[in-house]
């Protein structure tokens, strides 16, 4: 078996504190894991090292993407190797149009790739119909990025962004939160649609709500710096049942993906 | 320090692309400051004696004044003493007549500032008056200009052909005894460009001057006197560079606006003079006066700056608005960063009935750069109906920069209406790794975030030189990031 993406070992702090403890998780091209876990178990701050966040300090173990090594590379390197992180909170970047942002990313990418940079109309054209598949207004495009947007309009951004940089591995950390109910659905039909045999995903939610829509392959439970549980989809309705409370006296799981 | 700072540190290391001397051979007069002097500079330019007369009242003026302490920069006393207030580069006759008379290393430094001096500028519609120390060496497209009856020259050349425009005009707007250094300006100017639009007549090209300080402990004092009769219209763009030195060097200019009725004048000014080293070594002072006169009603008066250079600014362009239903604007940007101090901003002084202003002032400040917008907007008693808009943000670039706002509003006119708004914003490390998760580098994040501060200012800019001030702020930011 190949992974995508193979963390071995991981231990991350910040701020001298130390947050990932030994994280070990393996991701095959094409699947969907998703993570639940209490609040401060260190999902974002894996979400973080993995897009290489300059505070996170990783202290050891490694982490492979498509065979090399992961965290010898920029943000921006990583970002146009084909990773893609959904923030749990997407920062406001005033005086910047999104439409700016969005095309600053997509010829960046298409750069990397070799592709030619697109122009100011194709460009238009493409995330107009990619905006009508997240059902966002085009009034988005001129506004600054991420500026006076609602917390679900923040979300839906993200997604736009994730469907316009088809990325290789996504993270989507919380996408959930904030969500009114058919906007969930709207975004989980964009995830949806971007699912194929090479794209991988890890999904971070606290509800199982989402997996109805979203359906991961395999759940994680990651408690204390350290994934302490794996399992199938049912995993999260168990969660979802009985809380965390019951895993912390188990004793450590294997991690990854299931024989 | 955490490590975004370093990388943000890193990034505002900068080298100065504009800071290479010219070696041609210079005149200059002794070091120092007396009547003597100002005489040896009248005679050398065989100034008539009315000038000569100015000068030395504005020189009498200057010994009476002290220096101005109410900025907020800090630098060490200055030897008016120890500068010179002459040097000229050494031609075969004492100005060039055509390109081809021009010193080759001259034209090598202004192809290297990116100067439009040949068929580049005819297609760009650019003229351009380039003053090199204290002569004016090139001056292209009179011709096509004279056609419409536009003088543009070197000031010396206007008091040579024109002495009954200048005498009408010199002094009118900024007097010899404005400030400190306007009154120093007046007793030792040496050049600098002459513009006179005639009635109704619109200028048919932008037009620029590139200003260029290059002689060792030389003060530039250039002055610039640019007249809009009835219903005329002109832009007008300036850029400076100086080259990198160890010392510090004045720079200390006065500009002059007049618009008659109906006339409007554009005046667009992109300052990069050298900002001194990153320890804060060096660096131009530049200590400028600039003013307009909307004296016609309905006329218009417009500043845009993009201030990147020096490393002391200290200058406020300005307008009177007179005449009735005038005019007035001022459009800045202006950036610190290392050790560099800017104290900037405007007054706007209504006079007239109807008469209108907007400031629009965005201060950049990065490294231990500090950066104060001081404005005043003054309506006088008969400005009835007076408005103005005030808009002033700010926008720091790491941890250790500072960024000052003065405003001050005095207002005799109770119909007058007048407002302001003001803003501070810091660039996140969040906002940097947000965008660096996208694919785009940090240095691409910083510059696309500044040049969104910056957009509405830039967007007064003549097209080509708003490409230009773009740039520029890109690569005074620019670094290595680790
Ligand atoms: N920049 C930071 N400075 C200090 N502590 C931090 C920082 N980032 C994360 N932490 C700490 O690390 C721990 C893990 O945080 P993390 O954000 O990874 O949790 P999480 O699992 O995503 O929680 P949630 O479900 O609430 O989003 C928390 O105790 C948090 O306070
Ligand atoms: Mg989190």
């Amino acid at each position: 078996m190949s992974s995508l993406i193979s963390i071995r070992n991981l231990t991350a702090s910040v701020e001298g504190k130390e947050i990932l403890k030994g994280l070990n998780l393996d991701i095959g091209p094409g699947e969907i894991h998703a993570i639940m876990g209490p609040n401060g178990s260190g999902k974002s701050t894996l979400s973080n090292v993995l897009a290489g966040r300059e505070n996170y300090q990783v202290t050891g173990g490694e982490v492979l993407f498509e065979g090399r090594d992961l965290l010898a590379l920029a943000p921006e390197e990583r970002a146009r190797e084909g990773i893609f992180l959904a923030f749990q909170y997407p920062v406001e970047i005033p005086g910047v149009s999104n439409v700016y942002l969005l095309k600053a990313a997509v010829n960046a990418l298409r750069k990397h790739r070799g592709l030619p940079e697109l122009d100011a109309m194709d460009f238009l054209t493409l995330v107009k119909q990619k905006m009508k598949s997240v059902e966002m207004n085009p009034e988005f495009l001129h506004r600054s990025v991420n500026e006076g947007f609602s917390g679900g309009e923040k979300k839906r951004n993200e997604i736009l962004q994730m469907t316009l940089l088809e990325p290789k591995f996504a993270i989507l950390d919380e996408t959930d939160s904030g969500l009114d109910i058919d906007a969930l659905k709207i975004v989980a039909d964009g995830v949806n649609r971007l699912r194929n045999p090479e794209r991988s995903m890890l999904v971070i939610t606290h509800y199982q709500r989402l997996l109805d829509y979203i359906v991961p392959d395999y759940v994680h439970v990651l408690s204390g710096g350290r994934i302490v549980k794996s399992g199938g989809k049912e995993l999260a309705l168990e969660l979802e049942e009985r809380g965390y409370g019951w895993l912390e006296t188990q004793p450590r799981a294997a991690a990854g993906r299931p024989a | 320090m955490s490590g975004s700072q370093t990388q943000i540190d890193q990034f505002l290391d900068r080298e100065y692309a504009a800071g290479f001397v010219t070696t041609v051979e210079m005149e200059a007069f002794p070091k120092g400051l007396n009547e003597d002097i100002v005489r040896m500079i009248s005679a050398k330019k065989n100034e008539p004696d009315f000038l000569l007369q100015w000068r030395l009242e504005a020189f009498r003026n200057w010994q009476q004044m002290v220096h101005p302490q109410w900025a907020q920069v800090v630098y060490p006393p200055i030897d008016f003493q120890d500068i010179y207030y002459y040097a000229a580069p050494k031609s075969k006759k004492d100005a060039p007549k055509s390109l081809a008379e021009v010193d080759p290393e001259l034209l090598k430094t202004y192809e290297k500032l990116g100067v439009p001096l040949h068929e580049r500028a005819a297609l760009a519609g650019v003229a351009v008056d380039a003053v090199f120390d204290s002569v004016s060496v090139a001056t292209t497209f009179k011709d096509k200009l004279a056609a419409h009856g536009i003088i543009f020259c070197s000031f010396s050349d206007a008091v040579r052909d024109h002495p009954e425009l200048v005498r009408q005009y010199l002094g009118t707007v900024v007097s010899q005894g404005d400030n400190f250094y306007a009154a120093l300006n007046s007793a030792v100017f040496s050049d600098g460009s002459f513009v006179y639009i005639p009635k109704g007549v619109k200028c048919p090209m932008e037009l620029s001057t590139y200003f260029r300080i290059n002689a060792q402990n030389t003060g530039q004092f250039e002055r610039t006197l640019i007249i809009a009769d009835e219903g005329a219209q002109v832009s007008y763009l300036e850029g400076c560079t100086a080259p990198k030195r160890d010392e510090n060097q004045l720079h200390a200019a006065v500009v002059e606006l007049v618009a008659l009725e109906g006339a409007h004048i554009k005046y667009s000014t992109v300052q990069n003079w050298y900002p001194g080293d990153k320890d804060g070594k060096g660096g131009i002072y530049n200590f400028v006066t600039k003013r307009g006169e909307c004296r016609g009603a309905r006329s218009r008066i417009s500043w845009t700056q993009v201030e990147t250079g020096s490393a002391i600014t200290w200058k406020y362009p300005s307008v009177i608005l007179k005449g009735d239903d005038s005019v007035g604007e001022f459009y800045s940007v202006a950036l610190t960063n290392n050790y560099q101090q800017a104290d900037t901003g405007t007054k706007m002084i209504h006079l007239g009935k109807n008469t209108r202003s907007t400031i629009l002032s965005k201060g950049i400040s990065a490294g231990r750069g500090q950066n104060a917008y001081r404005g005043l907007v003054k309506v006088l008693k008969g400005a009835k109906g007076a408005r103005n808009y005030t808009q002033c943000d700010s926008l720091l670039i790491g941890e250790r920069c500072g960024a000052h706002t003065f405003p001050y509003i005095e207002v005799k006119n109770p119909t007058a209406r007048v407002e302001h708004e003001a803003s501070t914003s810091r660039i996140g490390e969040d906002q940097l790794f947000y965008c660096q998760q996208r694919g785009i580098s940090a240095e691409d994040a910083v510059s696309m975030i500044v040049n969104g501060f910056c957009k509405e200012v830039f967007k007064e800019l003549p097209m080509e030189f708003a490409v230009e001030a773009q740039k520029l702020l890109g690569v005074s930011l620019e670094g290595s990031v680790g």
